[in-house]
């Protein structure tokens, strides 16, 4: 099925829900509202004519200065029985930064999900195990969003000062020639 | 045999009639050169392959390069290594693991800090990344490039090996 037919069957399917539907060299992005992300993958994956049962990838993407919704979560769908492609995004308000989680439908969604948890710090609403993926647990902030400083916090991680602790009390046992 | 029968060697002793053999030698020289000889010509480095720089070390030991000609075989235990090769960009998250790799080592014990991150964070200046692994491990040598090529890890591991056969007294109580 070509990608604009789809993003039409959407639109179709959940009227209220489609905010924008953009054509770019062949792929098509659906913007959707937040709310009933889950019920709309549910039916692209379900739909025998669509039949969406991979999931490429799931990602955030911060527009600080230039959206009044910050976040948008963006999911690239392939079914590899139909062979076409589609991109779904998901606006999130600063305010209210959670989605609910599609690792029911994908379960390949899961550390996607954390990992878009552990750098923009939104959470995925029925997410079996939302924790940090990358980043060290005890970390604060969320390094991927665009007021996060990037040569850190003024506040070094606390594991990386024990670290150097450590360091400087052994520096005692070195051998000085 | 033969050939020292015949040398009409005034070091040559004989010790019943028609047997020739070499007078007793002796060789002289201080622990420091024996055991700093022996500790440079079988260095065996613990690998901590961390990024990029890992694909240069296993370069460098493999038969092209060949590190084995130089007495190096790599380690997979910190137990049985002399020395660290720190290759690549050093996190803050794997700072802790690099550190208590470190700290299993036997002494004496020796760090090559092999990279532009590792040596001093190299482009990651950033909020996860170490500025330079000599903020917690004793560094000997700094081996630059992004990466070194096999040339300049080899390069950084004679120099270390020129460092320990300067030292002195090293065989003693270690504090």
């Amino acid at each position: 099925m070509e990608p604009l037919q789809i993003a039409e069957k959407i639109k179709e399917k959940f009227p209220d829900e489609v905010l924008e539907i953009k054509e770019f060299r062949g792929q098509v992005s659906v913007t959707l509202k937040k709310n009933r992300i889950l019920e709309i993958c549910r039916y692209l994956h379900s739909d025998p004519t669509l039949d969406f049962n991979y999931l490429i990838d799931l990602c955030g993407v911060d527009y600080l200065p230039k959206k009044d919704n910050r976040f948008e979560i963006v999911y690239h769908l392939y079914s590899i029985k139909r062979r076409h492609a589609i991109r779904l995004k998901a606006e999130v308000p600063e305010n209210d930064p959670a989605i609910d989680s599609v690792t029911a439908i994908w379960a390949g969604a899961n550390w996607h999900e954390r990992e878009c948890y552990d750098m923009y710090g939104i959470a995925f609403t029925g997410h079996p195990d939302l924790r940090r993926i990358l980043m060290p647990e005890d970390w604060e902030g969320h390094p991927l969003r665009k007021d996060y400083d990037i040569k850190g916090a003024a506040k070094e991680w606390a594991g990386f000062i024990g670290v150097l602790d450590r360091a400087k009390k052994f520096k005692e046992f070195e051998w000085k020639g | 045999m033969g050939l020292i029968v015949n040398t009409l060697s005034p070091s040559l002793v004989e010790v019943e009639k028609g047997t020739k053999i070499l007078a007793p030698n002796i060789i002289i020289t201080s622990f420091d050169k024996l055991i700093n000889w022996g500790r440079s010509s079988s260095m065996w480095p613990v690998t901590f392959g961390l990024a990029c720089c890992a694909i240069e070390m296993m370069t460098t030991g493999s038969s092209h390069y060949d590190l084995d000609r130089m007495g190096i075989i790599f380690r997979g235990s910190p137990r049985q290594a002399d020395f660290m090769i720190v290759a690549g960009t050093v996190t803050k998250k794997m700072s802790e693991i690099v550190r208590r790799v470190y700290d299993q080592m036997p002494e004496p014990r020796y760090v090559i800090a092999m990279g532009s991150c590792a040596c001093s964070g190299g482009i990651f200046n950033t909020y996860s990344t170490v500025q330079g692994c000599d903020s917690f491990l004793p560094v000997d040598v700094y081996v630059p490039g992004c990466p070194p090529r096999p040339e300049a890890l080899l390069e950084g591991i004679i120099k270390l090996q020129e460092k320990i056969k300067g030292e002195h007294f090293r065989w003693s109580r270690w504090r």
